[in-house]
């Protein structure tokens, strides 16, 4: 089923550098340092999570990755080029499902295809991503019929069919109830297993970052700069109540500045 | 209990296949009475004041009222224009009793006198005597207003698509917008008149512009208010600006843009009667400027009525045509 995707692994991934990284936005004239000194090297096809408490940068991280902004100070780059613009090889998830509501889940899935003018050899791929994420039955819905899980599958979707090579993840399951956040958690990390792409997942949910990444990034309260830095190398599937990662929990927990009886 | 609530909603249709007589429409009984009643006043009474049409008038309502008679009996036979008959019942019964009410304060008791007030008959006889230039008034009120309205519209959803999508536009436009948009269209008629090569395309500038103006500002505001994500999502996507504006900021604009084209709808009836001031021999407006002028008042309570209809079932039409665009939206409102 995730042939297409998984052809060529190698290529499918990218390396991202983030390197000494400082940004600040000016919010009505007052200056808001949001990142501090922050470098990151993250491998081809890698998991790496960013673990920090709300409101800290971790999403103005994953912009700059994106290529939406430029950062202040510092360098963002791909393979060792700097990312200056936006580009489809590096797609963005955010916590909003953010499907356009004009449009059904079909049309919505085919947007980056559309917008790069690939539709016509490409199209096939619309049902083969809708398919991977289980929404073969929902394609001609429009995206206020959807669950909340539904969506945020569908926006994964509409990500994936343009076979990214660096996943940007907002606190994707962030809004979805606890059931539907641990399938969910599970498919995504079967999708990044057969389609290879680099990942990085931003998120305040310890277990979470620990159930999927192979390294968890502690980031601190804004601006940001990283506190700490921990991998995870127990094999998948994960289990929530392994020892290791119990008590990579609770270090990291400490790290947040969370005390050990929670 | 059901079958007050199904009076209530007008469902007497359904109710009535359950009664012995199957299949009457009780308030299409109540509508033939009331409008034989309309009939019998105007035809049984005298007039205080001869006015044409009387037994014109009589004879039409007493065909509405057998009308209204067979339709009671056969109504459950038509379909859905026999369901939407029935849910207009009370609305006939109302109308005839309005048409009998109005008829008596008129011309019979001439409590409204003429020439300010007018009978049904006398609408209905300026109908039957002048309908040959009530038609071509149509005509050249609906090529002006057609030319004016969809220019109007088409310059201002382009105006506000800029306005709403570059800063500089804005800069420049919104404060221009802000201080025409105000101006009553008779204002702009000196200007017309020097800017114009005829009064005619001046009449077709002063419908666009107040029927451009609301959808200009409607569409600038929809274009500003798109949740900024959408955008960050196409663009990480790999969408060009062309296709930010044309498949991002105008379709999640679009119901802001029905809005001011429903405004600019009515605007470009309101300001007919002013553009056809200017020179025109036919139209509507000036249908109705010059028998104001000559105190006709029946003919103009006649055209207003052909206006108001008309204004109407744009307005129907326009509802279709933005269901079909924003049927995305069912389900969300």
């Amino acid at each position: 089923m995730a042939l297409a995707l998984a052809e060529n692994v190698v290529s499918n991934s990218i390396a991202l550098d983030i390197e000494g990284v400082t940004h600040r936005y000016d919010l009505d004239g007052r200056d808001l340092q949001v990142l501090d000194n922050v470098s990151i090297v993250i491998e081809p096809g890698e998991f790496v999570a960013l673990l920090g408490p709300s409101g800290c940068g971790k999403s103005t991280l994953l912009r700059l990755a994106a290529g939406l902004e430029t950062p202040t100070t510092g360098r963002v780059l791909e393979d060792g080029r700097p990312i200056i613009a936006p580009d489809p090889d590096r797609i963005l998830v955010f916590q909003d499902a953010t499907l356009f509501p004009w449009r059904t889940v079909r049309d919505n899935v085919a947007i980056g295809l559309e917008a790069r003018g690939l539709i016509r050899e490409l199209e096939y791929r619309i049902d083969e991503v809708l398919k991977l994420v289980k929404l073969e039955g929902f394609a001609d819905v429009y995206p206020h019929q959807l669950s909340g899980g539904m969506a945020q599958r569908a926006a994964l979707a509409r990500a994936l069919v343009n076979d990214p090579k660096l996943l940007l993840l907002d606190e994707p399951f962030g809004k979805l109830d606890s059931l539907t956040r641990l399938r969910m958690q599970n498919e995504l990390l079967e999708l990044w297993k057969s389609a290879g792409f680099t990942a990085l997942l931003v998120t305040h949910d310890v277990e979470e970052a620990l159930l999927l990444a192979d390294r968890v990034i502690v980031l601190s309260d804004r601006p940001a700069s990283i506190v700490a830095e921990v991998r995870v190398d127990r094999p998948h599937p994960r289990r929530r109540d392994d020892a290791g990662l119990v008590a990579l929990r609770r270090a990291l927990l400490e790290k947040l500045g969370i005390s050990h009886d929670v | 209990m059901s079958a007050t609530i199904e009076d209530t909603f007008g469902g007497t249709g359904r109710r009535s296949l359950a009664l012995p007589v199957t299949g009457l429409w009780r308030n299409g009984l109540l509508a033939a009475g009331t409008w034989l009643l309309a009939s019998a006043v105007t035809y049984g009474l005298p007039d205080v004041i001869t006015w044409g049409a009387t037994e014109l008038f009589a004879i039409v309502t007493l065909a509405g009222a057998i009308l209204f008679v067979a339709l009671s009996l056969t109504v459950h036979r038509l379909g859905s224009v026999g369901r939407t008959l029935v849910h207009y019942g009370p609305w006939f019964i109302v109308l005839g009793l309005w048409l009998a009410v109005w008829e008596v304060l008129t011309a019979k008791l001439g409590w409204l006198p003429k020439p300010f007030f007018s009978p049904p008959q006398g609408l209905l006889h300026v109908y039957v005597t002048d309908w040959e230039r009530l038609l071509i008034c149509v005509a050249y009120t609906g090529r002006l207003w057609g030319l004016g309205f969809f220019s109007g519209i088409l310059v201002g959803f382009a105006g506000g698509v800029a306005l709403g999508w570059s800063k500089r536009f804005a800069y420049w436009g919104m404060p221009l917008l802000k201080l025409i948009g105000p101006v009553p269209a008779s204002a702009w008629i000196p200007c017309t008149f020097f800017l114009f090569p005829t009064t005619f395309h001046a009449s077709i500038f002063l419908v666009a512009l107040a029927s451009g103006i609301p959808v200009a500002i409607l569409t600038a505001a929809g274009v500003g208010q798109v949740n900024r994500s959408f955008y960050d999502v196409a663009r990480t996507l790999g969408a060009s600006n062309r296709f930010l504006i044309f498949k991002v900021a105008i379709p999640a604009s679009l119901p802001n843009v029905f809005v001011g084209v429903f405004m600019g709808l009515y605007y470009s009836f309101a300001v007919l009667v002013v553009a056809e001031m200017l020179g025109a021999k036919f139209g509507l407006g000036w249908y109705l400027q010059f028998n104001t002028a000559y105190s006709a008042y029946a003919n103009v309570y006649a055209a207003l009525i052909i206006m108001a209809l008309i204004c109407a079932g744009l307005v129907r039409l326009l509802f279709v045509v933005r269901d079909r665009l924003l049927g995305w939206q069912k389900g969300i409102l």
